[in-house]
């Protein structure tokens, strides 16, 4: 059976499939874990906005059918901070991959993170740089072979979860690309969250790790995210590094709340400006005005 | 406190950096991210007093790539947008610069020059960012930058930059230098109303019908912001006039020529040139920036010892007055260029004198200003060839 | 949209929703994730190709999608989704 439209089409560019993405490149899911996430959420989507940076998964920005940003390689998040200062009334979506958020942009993964600004990061790890060919990156993980690591990986990979929690971001997930109801609600969680939100998509590259590293292919992968995988809601980020053959521990690990980059200049500045800043201001701040 | 105007109208005592953050913000810009660097400091620092007060936002980023990032996207959330650095910070920004160019997004980079190569001489003067101002950033592209020569052009080609921005879509580069952005003089702000302010054009039409790159006639697309509902997309890959992404060597000649053509055939409507003592001249000073008032004197200098000696001010660096300097190259025996690097605009006035008029490069590295007699010497050289 | 069901289930009491599946074939990439991950086996590999030479899937058992839309949800290429169909008694 056939038929012309998919009921998701409305929220991307259609007329730009099909996409770019390689046979079995876990991408494309989590473009459709986001577009759902969005559909569902019920937000102005004239009003969200998607930056990426460059590489495979950075492309998201361009197929969405919402304002997309495709920057420079790594700096989305400092892009998005720019759009979500100058406005704040936009959702500002990163989405972006691991070597792009992790390696080049990382300082400004870690600066957003600590200065809580009310953006979600959405960073698809396949654990390689895919887009440029194969290579390590800073979440390749150890012993894996990749073009640049012919004899193995030597480097230790982040573990992202703990790097963005220690940084001051509010809330924390990972799932994989074969999660996707769970991926779904955690896009949402994050999504409304206030504040650095940041979640993690295990993602197969077929093209540029797993058949490098005899890993099969993109099925194999996703029956390894299906069997090895271990859901521990609020597992210390710190133990949920990612080791070859050992279990992927998913899961939301960090939910709390933390005042936001613009709810501390507002509270700050208050202090020094009748206008225009105390319409904005929240009610405990204002309560706090009376008071002094 | 209270809301403070962004006009300052009135006469000031206040130096180059500080009048620059001022210019800004009579021009309309509402956002600054910047990062701490000798000697474009100062700028930053005024910006995070004064745009809270108007409302505007101020933020230090992690660096300067960070930085220009933040104005970028800034931008394209509606708002004018500005950062300020120097010779280090500009090297880091060139690539998100060309970022501005091909995306056509409209905001002021200012570069306070300090003496170079690398960290150099960081509160000494230089003006050796000039030929990175104009090729920078990787690939083809033209751009507008102005050079300030007083804390008052501090002020007034701010205010330019930005309107030239918003014209034409592009990022604008201020190259000032250390000693104007340090000097303090009398800097006056004219009334609010007499200020005149350019906004980027707008579309606002049906979303249906918007291709956010489809230029008009001046070649410049109408603008729209994040947020209106046009879904537009951006990239820096090279796109045809729907925003997407194209590979053919079409797009790219379309694309491409357009961008480096809506700055050459605007390129009378962006020059600025202040000239002296041209009608009888056989020799010219060519300058810009500190290195213009120096020349200035040289001129005065020359003069009272009878030369027939011109004096041209590139107030508009980039794109080059190739037309003038032409002109000039047919009737005048010389061209003097005193500049701080080891001879960059020389370089282009050589090739428009393309033989006619000889060039005489009057060059130091940076670190200090000429002595207004090393330009004499060169006068001298000149009216004895 | 009303599609008679083609076959019922012994129980007449328990209610179990039914899909219908449809399939762009010319997004698909033939990934085999749809195939693999439907836990009623509802598709199958074909001896199919699309124009692009990709390996394409095929409804072989549509009577017994529940509508799940696991298939939908893993499929990369937005190549195949599920409409539900009116409840079997
Ligand atoms: C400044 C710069 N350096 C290098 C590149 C080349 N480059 C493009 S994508 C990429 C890596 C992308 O890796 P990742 O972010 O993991 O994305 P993926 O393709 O794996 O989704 C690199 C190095 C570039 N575009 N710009
Ligand atoms: S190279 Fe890897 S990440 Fe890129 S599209 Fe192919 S499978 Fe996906
Ligand atoms: S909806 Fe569920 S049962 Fe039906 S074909 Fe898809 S995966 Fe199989
Ligand atoms: S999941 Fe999609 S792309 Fe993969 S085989 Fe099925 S229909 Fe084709
Ligand atoms: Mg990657």
């Amino acid at each position: 059976m056939s038929e012309e439209r998919h009921p998701l089409d409305h929220l991307l560019r259609a007329d730009r499939l099909p996409h770019i993405w390689c046979p079995g490149c876990g991408i494309g899911i989590a473009m459709r874990c986001l577009v759902l996430a969005l559909e569902e959420l019920r937000i102005p989507l004239d009003r969200t906005v998607v930056v990426s940076g460059i590489g495979c998964s950075a492309r998201v920005a361009g197929y969405v059918r919402l304002d997309g940003f495709h920057t420079t390689h790594g700096r989305a998040i400092p892009f998005a901070t720019g759009l979500k200062l100058a406005n704040p009334d936009l959702t500002v979506i990163v989405f972006s991959g691991d070597g792009d958020l992790a390696a080049i942009g990382g300082n400004h993964l870690i600066h957003a993170a600590r200065r809580n600004v009310d953006l979600t990061v959405i960073c698809v790890n396949n654990f390689i740089y895919g887009m440029t060919g194969g290579q390590s990156g800073p979440t390749t993980p150890l012993a894996a072979r990749s073009t640049t690591t012919p004899y193995g990986n030597f480097e230790p990979p982040f573990n992202l979860p703990a790097l963005v929690a220690a940084s001051g971001a509010v809330y924390v997930a990972r799932w994989t690309v074969f999660h996707v109801r769970r991926l779904i609600t955690a896009l949402q969680e994050a999504i409304t969250k206030r504040g650095f939100s940041f979640v993690e998509i295990l993602s197969p590259c077929p093209t540029g790790y797993l058949r490098r590293n005899k890993l099969g292919d993109a099925l194999d992968m996703m029956r390894v995210f299906k069997t090895q995988s271990e859901i521990r809601h609020g597992a210390p980020p710190a133990e949920v590094g990612i080791e070859l053959g050992k279990k992927l521990i998913l899961g939301k690990f960090v939910d709390l709340e933390r005042p936001t980059y613009h709810e501390r200049m507002r509270k700050q500045l208050a202090a020094f400006f009748i206008e225009p800043y105390v319409e904005k201001v929240s009610e405990e701040v204002e309560a706090e005005e009376v008071e002094s | 406190m209270k809301r403070g105007p962004a006009v300052l109208t009135g006469v000031h005592f206040i130096n180059g950096d500080v009048a620059c953050a001022e210019g800004a913000l009579a021009a309309g810009c509402r956002f600054f991210a910047g990062y701490p660097i000798t000697p474009a400091t100062e700028i930053a620092e005024r910006m995070a007093e004064r745009l809270p007060e108007v409302g505007g936002t101020f933020i230090q980023m992690e660096d300067e790539i960070a930085s220009i990032s933040a104005v970028l996207g800034a931008s394209w959330a509606g708002v004018k947008a500005m950062t300020a650095t120097s010779g280090p910070g500009f090297s880091l920004m060139m690539e998100n610069l060309g970022f501005g160019y091909m995306t056509e997004t409209p905001c002021v980079i200012v570069n306070v020059q300090r003496g170079g190569p690398s960290t150099g001489l960081p509160t000494l003067v230089g003006q050796g960012d000039m030929m990175q101002a104009r090729w920078g950033s990787h690939g083809d592209y033209e751009t507008i930058a102005l050079a300030p020569s007083s804390a008052q052009e501090m002020f007034d080609l701010t205010i330019a930059a930005f309107n030239l921005s918003e014209k034409y879509r592009l990022p604008v580069l201020i190259m000032s230098d250390a000693v104007i952005g340090h000097i303090t003089e009398r800097v006056i702000i004219p009334p609010e109303e007499e200020i005149p302010i350019v906004n980027r054009k707008r579309f606002t039409g049906p979303r249906e019908t918007y291709l956010p790159y489809l230029p008009e006639d001046d070649l410049v697309p109408p603008m729209v912001a994040a947020g209106e509902g046009y879904r537009v997309y951006i990239t820096g890959l090279t796109h045809d006039e729907r925003g997407y992404p194209s590979t053919s060597p079409d797009a790219q000649e379309r694309l491409v020529r357009r961008l480096a053509e809506k700055v050459r055939r605007n390129a009378r409507d962006i020059i600025r040139l202040e000239e002296r003592g041209m009608e009888d001249a056989d020799v010219v000073l060519v300058a810009y920036g500190i290195s213009a008032r120096v020349a200035y004197r040289a001129m005065e200098l020359a003069r009272a010892a009878g030369r027939r000696v011109g004096w041209l001010r590139l107030i508009t660096v980039w794109p080059f007055p190739e037309e003038r300097l032409r002109e000039l190259a047919a009737r005048v025996r010389a061209f003097i260029v005193p500049e701080l690097n080891l001879g960059q605009i020389a370089r282009e006035v050589e090739r428009c004198a393309a033989g006619r008029a000889l060039t005489i490069p009057v060059l130091r590295p940076g670190g200090a200003v000429h002595d207004p007699r090393e330009i004499l010497a060169a006068i001298e050289e000149a009216s004895h060839v | 949209m009303s599609v008679e069901p083609t076959v019922h289930t012994p129980s007449r009491a328990v209610r179990r929703p039914r899909g219908r599946v449809f399939l762009l074939t010319e997004r698909c990439k033939g990934c085999r994730f749809c195939v693999e991950f439907c836990p009623r086996h509802v598709l199958a590999m074909s001896d199919r190709f699309n124009s692009k030479g990709y390996h394409v899937p095929a409804v072989i058992a549509e009577e017994l999608c529940t509508d799940c839309k696991m298939c939908e949800l893993l499929c990369p290429e937005f190549a195949i989704y599920v409409v539900r169909l009116e409840e079997e008694r």
